[in-house]
């Protein structure tokens, strides 16, 4: 393995956000306490599909404490689109800001209680008398798209949200029929319904000040610079008098990364009410009405030749999108279809996926939220070579695209390069010593009859920035007088360590330690527009305006010391705090003294140069870079309790280089643990009315640290061609981990011919398959 | 209004509040403590857990009142005063222990309560242990070690 440590980039530095967060002087959006704030709460939908026939607030609003209580009729003119910035050109939910006339979620806000206490508000909410006469809701996927089927939203022709396909070219077509090819498998997938859970849920403190027309809002957000937009689109604020602070974030994985429906309502009715308003969203509002996500089922076809060799592919892939998807239709499947045959050579691939409208919380963004490709995949993959005969692994060695076949373009179209999935799978395999683990667990079967199994995820993973603003972000790095340096960015860390890794590259780049570099960002007022955190971009993206800022610094304090030493830049290099010259590292001048003169010596500057030592620089991301894993776990089925324990599980990882290594292991770890918890506990669950049953953490079961085994990591690193050599690795955790253990607890459910297709694999799930396999004998 | 007098973090603290208040409300509102968090308000996330006479316990399962007289210290008594770190939140910053930090509290008071009550723990008493606090960021690897590591493992 290479490595490309420098002093600061590619070292497991402490994290600075550290103390602050240990010792309980954080500040997250509920501990932002501002005089004269009031309290909101929501009166929500208890029913999927309906018609509101009778919301009566009177009680609500006679109640002592009580400010206001607003409902669509005092709100909903006044608003703008709610749509994300970036997606307001595509056809999305007709989103209002609360339900009116009708329902179509359970949770669908209603109306908005403002108060002097939140516990006054609650009392308030129940006072609100709402009839809604329920109407059949809309829930199965397939069935939504029955001709005459219910119409989730009226205003539609129809309940489908968005198609794409890559159409069956007539090659493939006879592939899929077994015309030319040894080998068809076809198999269906059903990924279940999961959610975000940040642990903090979501909030807004919204200050508005009428007589200067000013709104700040502090808000737990991803992406404070979409939040401002957002913000001033909907309460008609303009923008340059919107400001949102984002405090610390405790958690997002995707849900915080567009402004939902909540906040911006609240945004609104500050604006309207010229108060200033709280809310803060309960765990039960989190569970049922921010975003649900996963929710897929994929029809997928392989075929083959002979020795296993992938020939063409076909997924038929569907997607509930909910009622009000976060983010237009909410979905990722045109990512699902184009990378549908991920890290392996496939000569044709075509697809069909759908987005359909349920009476359902809608979809939002959650840690790869494509990342169903890689689920249909890698199951498949399993499937087909338990099929025709051949071990999962020698499968994935004969049809993984070779290092030295790279740049390799994907049926789709798609130019994967800077990878390496052979090496990563040979390394997860290595590490997880497969070969011993076939011989142990067929002794295991044969001597006490137990099930062990294994199973991998091989991926890649794109970190796109193809979408504008996703690829962009602006570094403002300003050198003070001093010599230490501020770097703002458009932001919002939300459990990264971006205070931290960004000391680092600025640091490394300048020469000076990185005690003397502070990170800004979560403040729309103090960093330039930028693309926020999220979709594994910061590295790649944020740390490479930071390098593009520092080499304009870098050049601009090498003219001045070069001015001063009478040497020619040239001949000057910067390090250690400061600039000397090349081979004679007496002759040197500290950078902390041309801050100096930048700013408070100027006579010394050279004729010409401007006073002070700052510079502004974008980086713009290419569309794809791509890292790439492999996840590899082994378990036990108990065959009594269909319980699964994890016995080992390691990541093989290629994000380039890394800037801090023990963040990105932490990033991997958490992926996994939601990847585990996603595969074998988490669920939401809705009855055939369309209620949400799991709106407890006691009905939605997180992994505790007894469910998480141990995580074993190994790196590879091939570095991008972005100045850093990083890739994005953020969501890959959780997208290689779902297959690797559903492939494990496959493989040791055929050991007595047992089989599973859907998601979570909970010991009913896993029971019923043993079951049913007993019964076929 | 009742009034409630309790020591907090070493300081008599009182104050009049509705008898439903709970105790974590009081803690963030009237004392302004706010490294105490809600994370689910139903008792299961462990966020707001503070020690109750040297107990650990869910502040947000407890009224205000029911601390009447009651010594609690929360995760801004955990280290020494000028922000220095406890062994325990060293060890959490050490082992990167903590990524998005809000469940963090809860887990630096109930890792101290158990290292008080047992300084030796085994990892299947560090997984129990640990298995009343939910982190959705860190897979819970960097707090597992970071209790060993405060064990002098």
């Amino acid at each position: 393995m290479k490595t490309s440590a420098g002093r600061f980039v590619g070292q497991s530095v402490l994290r600075r956000e550290d103390p602050r967060l240990l010792t309980g002087r954080g500040r997250y959006v509920d501990d932002v306490m501002v005089p004269g704030m009031l309290h909101c709460n929501f009166v929500r939908s208890d029913v999927a599909r309906g018609r509101i026939t009778r919301l009566d607030v009177s009680a609500a609003r006679a109640l002592d404490g009580v400010v206001a209580v607003l409902t669509a009729a005092d709100l909903n003119a006044h608003a703008g689109s709610m749509q994300p910035t970036m997606l307001l050109k595509i056809a999305g939910a007709p989103l209002r800001p609360l339900a009116e006339d009708d329902v179509r979620f359970v949770g669908d806000p209603i109306a908005l209680v403002v108060a002097e206490s939140r516990y006054v508000a609650e009392d308030a909410a129940d006072l609100v008398e709402v009839d809604i006469e329920p109407d059949a809701p809309v829930l199965d996927v397939e069935r939504a798209l029955d001709d005459g089927a219910p119409r989730v939203h009226p205003e539609l022709a129809s309940n489908l949200a968005a198609e794409m396909a890559f159409p069956i070219a007539p090659e493939l077509d006879a592939l899929l029929r077994s015309e030319g090819a040894a080998h068809v498998v076809t198999r269906r997938f059903v990924q279940h319904r999961q959610t975000n859970v940040p642990m903090e849920t979501r909030g807004i403190v919204v200050e508005y000040e009428p007589a200067g027309g000013v709104l700040r809002a502090h808000l737990s957000t991803q992406n404070p610079h979409e939040a401002k937009l957002a913000i001033s689109r909907v309460t008609g604020v303009p923008a340059h008098l919107v400001r949102v602070s984002a405090p610390d974030v405790g958690g997002g994985f995707g849900q915080k990364f567009f402004t939902q429906r909540d906040e911006l309502v609240v945004a609104l009715a500050a604006r309207r009410l010229g108060r200033t308003l709280k809310w803060i969203e309960d765990r039960r509002e989190n569970l049922i009405a921010s975003n649900h996500a996963r929710a897929d089922l994929g029809d997928c076809t392989f075929a083959l030749d002979h020795d296993g060799r992938l020939l063409g592919t076909y997924i038929d892939h569907v997607e509930d999108a909910g009622a009000y998807p976060v983010g237009a239709t909410g979905g990722a499947g045109q990512l699902v279809a184009m990378l549908f045959t991920g890290p392996y050579k496939a000569p044709m691939a075509a697809c069909r996926t759908r987005s359909v409208w349920t009476n359902t919380c809608g979809r939002g963004a959650y840690r790869g939220p494509w990342m169903f490709e890689t689920v249909a995949r890698e199951q498949m993959v399993d499937e087909v070579a338990r099929a025709i005969g051949i071990d999962p692994l020698e499968w994935r060695r004969r049809n993984v695209v070779p290092t030295d076949q790279l740049p390799y373009t994907l049926p789709t179209g798609l130019t994967l390069e800077y990878a390496s999935p052979a090496e990563t799978l040979e390394q997860a395999a290595q590490m997880i010593a497969y070969d011993d683990f076939r011989r142990e667990q067929q002794r295991a079967l044969t001597d006490n009859g137990r099930l062990l199994g294994i199973g991998i995820g091989l991926y890649v993973e794109p970190s796109t920035g193809m979408m504008d603003p996703m690829g962009t972000e602006t570094a403002v790095v300003r050198v003070h007088p001093g010599g230490s340096v501020t770097v703002a960015l458009g932001t919002g860390s939300h459990g990264q360590g971006i205070e931290t890794t960004m000391a680092q590259v600025v640091a490394e780049e300048l020469g000076i330690d990185i005690d003397d570099v502070a990170v800004v960002q979560g403040d729309t007022n103090a960093t330039a527009f930028g693309r926020g955190t999220g979709g594994s971009g910061t590295a790649v993206i944020a740390g490479n305006s930071c390098r593009l800022a520092c080499a304009e610094v870098r050049a601009k304090a090498i003219d001045i010391a070069a001015h001063l030493m009478e040497a020619a830049p040239g001949d000057l290099e910067l390090g250690d705090g400061s600039i000397s010259v090349k081979g004679t590292p007496n002759r040197k001048v500290a950078f902390a003294e041309v801050a100096r003169i930048a700013h408070l010596d100027t006579a010394r500057l050279p004729e010409g140069m401007g006073i002070g030592l700052e510079a502004t620089a974008t980086f713009k991301a290419p569309p794809f870079s791509w890292s790439n894993a492999c996840h590899a776990c082994t378990v036990e089925v108990d065959r009594g309790t269909g319980v699964v324990h994890i016995l080992r599980y390691v990541v093989s990882e290629d994000c380039g280089v890394m800037i801090n290594p023990m963040i990105v292991e932490g990033q991997i770890a958490g992926g996994v643990a939601q990847g585990i918890g996603g595969t074998l506990y988490e669920h939401v669950v809705y009855d055939d009315d369309g209620n949400p049953l799991t709106g407890t953490f006691m009905d939605y079961l997180l992994p505790t640290a007894s469910e998480v085994p141990d995580i074993e990591y190994g790196h590879v690193e091939t570095p991008s061609a972005t100045p850093g050599g990083h890739k994005g690795m953020g969501e890959g955790g959780a997208i290689g981990s779902p297959p690797a253990v559903f492939n494990a607890v496959a493989d040791a459910l055929a050991l007595v011919g047992a089989r599973v297709d859907h998601t979570p694999l909970s010991p009913d799930t896993i029971l019923t398959a043993l079951t049913e396999s007993n019964m076929r004998g | 209004m009742p009034i409630v007098e309790i020591t907090v973090n070493g300081e008599r603290r009182h104050a009049s509040v509705e008898a439903r208040k709970t105790l974590t409300d009081f803690l963030r509102e009237d004392c302004a403590l706010t490294g105490t968090h809600l994370g689910c308000e139903h008792g299961v996330c462990g966020a707001c857990t503070v020690l109750l006479d040297g107990d650990a316990v869910r502040s947000c399962l407890l009224f205000a009142i029911q601390a009447h007289g009651a010594e609690v210290t929360t995760v801004e008594g955990i280290g020494g005063t000028n922000g220095a770190l406890s062994p325990v939140q060293e060890a959490f910053r050490t082992d990167h222990g903590l990524q998005c930090g809000f469940c963090t509290p809860g887990f630096v008071v109930s890792v101290t309560a158990l290292l008080r009550e047992n300084p030796a723990p085994t990892d299947l008493e560090i997984e129990e242990a640990l298995s009343g606090n939910l982190c959705r960021c860190t897979g819970y690897q960097g707090i597992v070690r970071a209790v060993q590591r405060a064990a002098g493992r």
